[in-house]
């Protein structure tokens, strides 16, 4: 779409044009707030999580005023085709977008938490897993600025990885509770925070799914496969 | 219609035996082909207007017709009921086949074909005469009715084109006097007057109201049911919110066919994709 000629009526690319750039501005900084809050984790630090979490105002609004902008241009452009698929797909993923946005701001209230503790375990996998997620935030919201359907599909598959990781990281708190149940409470934080995280991969994929039909007007071929398998996991200590 | 005829009553059941009988294509949602055109070229003297079109009107469902002015969509239409034949230099080549007849054989009946294909067209043209004469008139051409045979053909055709409670009262009142949406609703109870089995629509609203508009697309709507439909127009929400097959012609070619939510969502072609979200040229 992106080598289409311009609009016959300026304003209407005028307002296309605007549309793409408020998903990429709100793109931006759902990626900066899920930066902070990977920061905070990793390096215990507050500033980065307070400033995760001022940013969420910011994305609401964005969200909001995106969706005004959406119902505006579907009551009075009548959109047809590439420019209707581009236009529904910003509402789905400006939702996408504000889900991460929100559980970014989630995984740094619960770091701020975790900060009173002091922890006897590694937090390596957990800051695997945000690390993957931010690499497939940022690969995904670069394709959905260069309507890059081969990348989004790269982005897609790779979510696996931060699935099979989330299994093992589940699996490894739960060991870490029954060794001492001092570590329950924040055991339990990065739970979330390990599910938050997982969350957030998902609604990558979403976004991958959506710019995926935007830009080639099919759905992505394969159901994929679903990774978290924490749902049916049973960790037994050892008699 | 509590008043049909007995022989309306009989056709009706044989189109609900014959609806049962379409098989509709499971994956495209349309019907078999009414009329088939294949590699159909048409010429206004040198200039060679059709080009090699094929394309098929599914029956009972309605075939859109879109493309910038100039584009061939109404010469189609034109050819579908022979209207070229009135003027010199006008010739068409290829096969356009409904019932195994080559429509653009020279030696078919005209008459016949074209009480089997009706055209409706842009402008609303009642003849000057009365509500009740414009459906007779065409009627007596094609057959020899009694007057209570008549009477119940006209108030058929009138109930079917949505007009009957609005002129019921005003039968023998000149046609003129409707309002223009109402004239065009007029002729179009003059075309299925005829019991055609095709029904050709020439940009049929685009001198209507917005109401008169929708009055007319709920009218195929329903028609649809019982007629094949082929509509030209220039309102492209029109062909998504009326047609099952839209088709997209320009320069005398047809670009692209396909199911109406299809093309209006993802078409598969650039020249159609740019026309329909308005970055044509």
């Amino acid at each position: 779409m992106s080598n289409t000629p311009e609009h016959l009526v300026k304003s209407y690319s005028v307002e296309l044009n605007k549309l793409h750039a408020m998903i990429a501005e709100m793109g931006g900084i759902v990626e900066t707030q899920v930066a902070f809050a990977a920061d905070a984790i990793n390096f215990r630090d507050a500033d980065a999580a307070g400033r995760a979490i001022d940013e969420d105002r910011r994305v609401d609004a964005l969200e909001a005023e995106i969706e005004a902008f959406v119902v505006r241009l579907l009551a009075l452009r009548q959109p047809m085709a590439g420019d209707l698929r581009e236009i529904i797909s910003s509402l789905k993923m400006t939702g996408d977008l504000e889900r991460i946005g929100d559980y970014a701001a989630n995984v740094a209230k619960r770091s701020i938490v975790l900060n009173q503790f002091i922890l006897p375990f590694s937090l390596s996998g957990i800051a695997h897993m945000a690390r993957l997620v931010q690499e497939n935030l940022k690969m995904i919201i670069d394709a959905v600025g260069e309507r890059d359907a081969e990348q989004a599909m790269e982005v897609w598959k790779s979510d696996q990885i931060v699935d099979d990781l989330y299994n093992t990281v589940f699996r490894e708190l739960i060991t870490y509770m029954m060794e001492d149940p001092r570590n329950i409470t924040p055991c339990t934080h990065l739970l979330f925070i390990a599910k938050n995280l997982e969350r957030i991969g998902d609604h990558a994929t979403n976004i991958a799914e959506t710019v995926y039909y935007a830009v080639t007007g099919e759905v992505m071929p394969d159901e994929r496969p679903k990774g978290d398998s924490s749902a049916y996991a049973v960790v037994r200590p050892q008699a | 219609m509590a008043t049909m005829t007995s022989s309306s009553d009989a056709r009706r059941s044989s189109v609900a035996t014959s609806m049962a009988g379409i098989k509709t294509h499971v994956a495209t949602g349309l019907n078999p082909a009414r009329i088939s055109i294949r590699n159909l070229d048409f010429f206004y003297g040198d200039n060679r207007a059709l080009k090699a079109i094929d394309l098929d009107l599914p029956e009972r469902q309605v075939t859109g017709m879109i493309g910038p002015s100039g584009c061939g969509k109404s010469t189609l239409l034109r050819v579908l009921n022979r209207m070229y034949d009135l003027y010199p230099n006008q010739r068409a080549t290829g096969k356009v086949t409904m019932d195994g007849e080559n429509i653009i054989d020279p030696d078919l009946d005209l008459n016949s074909l074209r009480s089997r294909i009706g055209m409706v067209f842009q402008k609303p043209t009642p003849f000057p005469m009365s509500i009740y004469d414009n459906i007779a008139f065409g009627i007596k051409l094609h057959e020899k009715l009694s007057k209570s045979e008549m009477d119940e053909r006209v108030e058929w055709s009138l109930t079917r084109s949505a007009l009957w409670g609005e002129v019921k009262d005003r039968l023998s009142t000149s046609a003129q006097g409707l309002s223009g949406g109402q004239q065009q609703r007029l002729c179009i109870a003059r075309t299925i007057a005829v019991r055609p089995e095709v029904i050709l629509l020439d940009e049929p609203t685009s001198a209507l109201d917005p109401i008169s508009t929708l009055k007319v697309e709920e009218l195929i709507d329903e028609l649809k049911s019982d007629f094949t439909i082929a509509i030209v127009t220039h309102n492209m929400q029109q062909a998504a919110r009326c047609a099952d097959q839209v088709a997209f012609f320009y320069l005398g070619e047809m670009v692209e066919v396909a199911s109406a939510a299809q093309l209006f969502t993802s078409p598969k072609q650039k020249r159609t994709q740019e026309y329909i979200t308005g970055r044509f040229g």
